[in-house]
């Protein structure tokens, strides 16, 4: 049967009549305008908002001041990316902020309080983001909770009060250099945490775009009863998803340590909201099935400009935080128009 | 008359539902419509309570030209429709359910609702159908038959003098569906008008008074009850002729390809059992919810099963999701392509690759060349039109839809292919290149499977006709030995 088979297949292929497949013209030539909007509308976005900075106020151009921007949107732009797939999943991670907190404390109890070395509490770190993501997803999972939305919402309080409590409330002082680094120097002028982010980036859009499990996360978002007739793992792809925002909030931590050179309890509170409002400034949609690496990264990028450029201009903390509201509505009403345009 | 349709027509994107519709509603009728799935009763009670509007010709009521543009103007109007699926709120009264949208206040618009009145109107209203039902109860509460009465005394609420029935007992227990046939005789003699659909022709002969029989979206023409059998109705319903719409292949029967045994769907359901085999069409006729989907996705494991053994090829086979199932290599092309089998946010490639993305791998990452080619191959051989590669599936039209969902379930190198509905929604065209493909499929040594509620394609593509009845095999039949009367009657367990 096997060998019959095959031959189906072969015989398909022979109808072909021996000519080769001719790619056609895309008959939706008239709409290229829009898929170009769609596709780059974000990176029109920061490329306006930073022309009219410049014109503001000058200095925001220089490479200092650009190395800055880029340092100020590492953070945000590494818990982005874990952010992007559970939002690709139609699905969300409110916990990354908490997440954020439990791994840099526990990795400050480790290398600080107990004296181990910084190898090890990096590995701690990590793997501690890594494991709260594994527990969304195994709640999500499992517990066939309806919504991500509720097993995260659960999970963030339970993850801040978790690092409340092992830290008895106070932040953790003084890390080795190896910890510190990431966040603390640069090469030559580039931020070392950029570097990162960079890499993790590439790293995300192979993932996402030439892995199977990357395909499932897409076919989840976009279809999940035609994703599971189709053979697809729905729950283990679900549990990979959470994983990685988990381990992806963890990475931000490291980086938040060597900028403050502390572990705080407290630290990345309402990080997650950035993380969304990022993800989904990039181009990606509540709905799901839709959102690039790339998007997310101009979208971390948009929002690390408006607070520098806004700094800048001397607009006070308070109206910049009216502006960044104003930008998320704006970006997602522009998702509302095009999911609107697309629909037939 | 009380509603008089004239002349109306229909057509969706150039094809048309609705032939020149002529249909005169006494007052104080049981007026039935009866037709094959698909045969233009739907569309008739959508136009009439708003959810679609005409092309062409009138409506009269009571004599007066009606236009009917939202469901309000119906209601307004006096016609009120009660569907299958009953649109009742379970966390809500029985009271509050009859006075939604409506409901009675003490004053003016602005003051509080009057619970008193409305709970008296509530019980005079039940009385009224012959009910003693507790206005305060809860509506999750009510059974199915019990809630459906709920829905007609809203509509007497709304003081209708027409009420449009879809297919009122296919849900019902057969002691509901006496109660709900008495109300309904209870009701006529009250003055009500009802038009009412259904396929169980026993029911039809008890309470209707005239038949209108829908063919191919025309009509056959409007018979009086009390001088027409059960064969004459079926007679009149399936009254067609084949033509070679169906491009059926000569071929002889092969090897056991899917055997089920002692199938059941839950602890209620009657025991199926059936074998498929290679080089014939077997196909699964039967009325709408007969339970031919549930059996196809059990069989498939899209939803779990009771208890039963499956046989792939002689070869007993542990099914437990969908993904063991493409193992063992079924594939299920599901009824609802949208919902079920396109992802339609995405490009073709992605499609067609998503079921066996083992196959385009090269060194641990999928090979954008890889799925370029087998794409395109697909594209080509299938003639998907337009044949681009990256349109996302949206932009299709359905047959090419379809053919994407067929070209993911080839590439998953199935040997036992299950199509529920595979030509649901597409013009003729494309179904005769769908069919193409199933004898294509049939010629290569795969076992097919066709769940279809259309008699014509049935008879015109299949080898072996299986007839499904309230989850139960109710007729074998070879084609040759088949035609639209005898499944008919086994199809509605006459």
């Amino acid at each position: 049967m096997e060998e019959r088979v095959k031959d189906i297949d072969e015989k398909i292929e022979e109808q072909k009549d021996g000519k080769p497949p001719k790619p056609s013209k895309d008959p939706k030539k008239k709409w290229d305008a829009r898929a170009v909007l769609d596709k780059f509308g974000a990176l029109f976005g920061l490329i306006g908002l930073s022309v009219i900075l410049t014109i503001l106020a000058p200095s925001f151009i220089t490479i200092d001041n650009l190395m800055n921007v880029a340092r100020q949107a590492s953070i945000n732009a590494l818990l982005s990316l874990g952010m992007l797939l559970p939002i690709i999943t139609a699905g969300i991670d409110l916990s990354v902020g908490s997440i954020l907190a439990l791994s840099i404390v526990l990795g400050g109890i480790v290398t600080v309080s107990w004296g181990m070395s910084p190898v090890v509490g990096l590995i701690v770190l990590l793997l501690a983001g890594a494991v709260a993501g594994l527990i969304n997803g195994l709640l999500l999972t499992k517990l066939r909770l309806p919504h991500p939305f509720i097993s995260t919402l659960g999970t963030m309080n339970v993850y801040r009060g978790l690092a409340l409590i092992v830290t008895g409330a106070s932040p953790i002082f003084g890390f080795p250099l190896l910890i510190n680094y990431v966040g603390q120097e640069s090469i030559n002028i580039v931020p070392v945490s950029f570097i990162l982010v960079i890499i993790v980036a590439v790293l995300m859009h192979i993932f996402l775009n030439r892995t199977a499990t990357g395909r499932y996360i897409y076919a989840i978002g976009g279809n999940k009863e035609a994703a599971r007739l189709s053979g697809i793992p729905v729950d283990r792809v679900l549990i990979i998803v959470y994983t990685v925002s988990g381990f992806m909030a963890a990475l931000g931590g490291l980086v938040l340590i060597g900028r403050t050179n502390s572990a705080s309890p407290i630290a990345g509170l309402t990080y997650e909201l950035d993380a969304i409002a990022a993800v989904i400034i990039g181009g990606a949609s509540f709905f799901g099935g839709v959102g690039t690496v790339v998007g997310t990264l101009i979208g971390a990028l948009i929002i690390a400009v408006l607070r520098n450029g806004l700094n800048l201009i001397g607009t006070s903390s308070d109206l910049q935080t009216v502006v960044i509201g104003i930008v998320i509505i704006l970006a997602v009403y522009v998702d509302v128009l095009r999911r609107k345009g697309t629909k037939k | 008359m009380l509603l008089e349709m004239k002349n109306v027509s229909k057509s969706f994107s150039g094809v048309q539902v609705l032939h020149d519709i002529n249909l005169g509603v006494k007052e104080g009728e049981v007026h039935v419509l009866l037709g094959e799935n698909g045969a233009g009763k739907s569309t008739i009670i959508k136009i009439l309570t708003g959810a679609y509007t005409k092309d062409t010709g009138d409506v009269y009521w009571d004599k007066q030209v009606l236009e009917v543009n939202e469901p309000k103007d119906a209601i307004d109007a006096g016609i009120a429709t009660i569907y299958q699926e009953l649109n009742l709120i379970p966390e809500l009264s029985v009271m509050e359910n009859i006075f939604l949208g409506h409901e009675q206040k003490k004053g003016s618009k602005f003051s509080l609702l009057d619970r008193a009145t409305m709970r008296e109107k509530a019980k005079k209203l039940m009385s009224r159908l012959g009910q003693n039902t507790d206005p305060d109860e809860l509506v999750q509460n009510l059974g199915v038959g019990r809630q459906q009465l709920v829905e007609i005394a809203k509509a007497l609420s709304l003081n209708a003098r027409l009420i449009i029935m879809d297919e009122p007992t296919s849900s019902l227990s057969g002691s509901e569906t006496e109660q709900l046939l008495l109300t309904v005789e209870r009701l006529r003699e009250q003055g009500i008008t009802f038009i009412y659909i259904s396929h169980r022709l026993e029911e039809i002969k008890r309470i209707g008074d005239s038949i209108t029989i829908l063919r191919d979206g025309a009509k056959v023409d409007t018979v009086k009850v009390e001088n027409t059998s059960v064969d004459e109705m079926i007679a009149l319903m399936v009254g067609r002729t084949l033509d070679n719409k169906f491009p059926k292949m000569e071929s002889s029967r092969g090897e056991e390809g899917l055997r089920v045994e002692n199938f059941k769907l839950n602890s209620d359901s009657k025991e199926i059992n059936f074998t498929a085999y290679t080089g014939e069409i077997l196909g699964f006729s039967g009325l709408v919810g007969a339970g031919r989907t549930e059996l196809m996705r059990g069989i498939f494991a899209a939803d779990s099963i009771e208890s039963g053994d499956i046989y792939i090829f002689g070869k007993k086979k542990k099914i437990a999701n969908p993904k063991q199932a493409i193992r063992e290599g079924i594939a299920f092309i599901t009824e609802d392509r949208k919902g079920e089998g396109l992802f339609l946010d995405q490009p073709l490639h992605f499609n067609k690759t998503i079921a066996k993305l083992k196959e385009i791998k090269r060194n641990g990452l999928l090979s954008i060349r890889k799925q370029k080619n087998v794409s395109n191959t697909y594209v080509e051989s299938l003639k998907i039109k337009p044949n681009n590669i990256n349109l996302l599936a949206q932009n299709l039209s359905g047959g090419n839809q379809q053919k994407v969902v067929i070209a993911k379930w080839l590439f998953t190198q199935a040997k036992v292919f299950i199509f529920d509905e595979p030509t649901r929604g597409i013009d003729v065209g494309a179904k005769v290149e769908v069919y193409n493909l199933i004898n294509e499929l049939v010629k290569l040594g795969a076992c097919v499977i066709i769940v279809s509620s259309e008699l014509p394609e049935i008879l015109g593509m299949c080898d072996r006709i299986l007839v499904m009845h309230e989850g139960e095999i109710t007729g074998d039949f070879k084609v040759k030995e088949a035609n639209q009367e005898i499944i008919m009657r086994a199809a509605t367990g006459g």
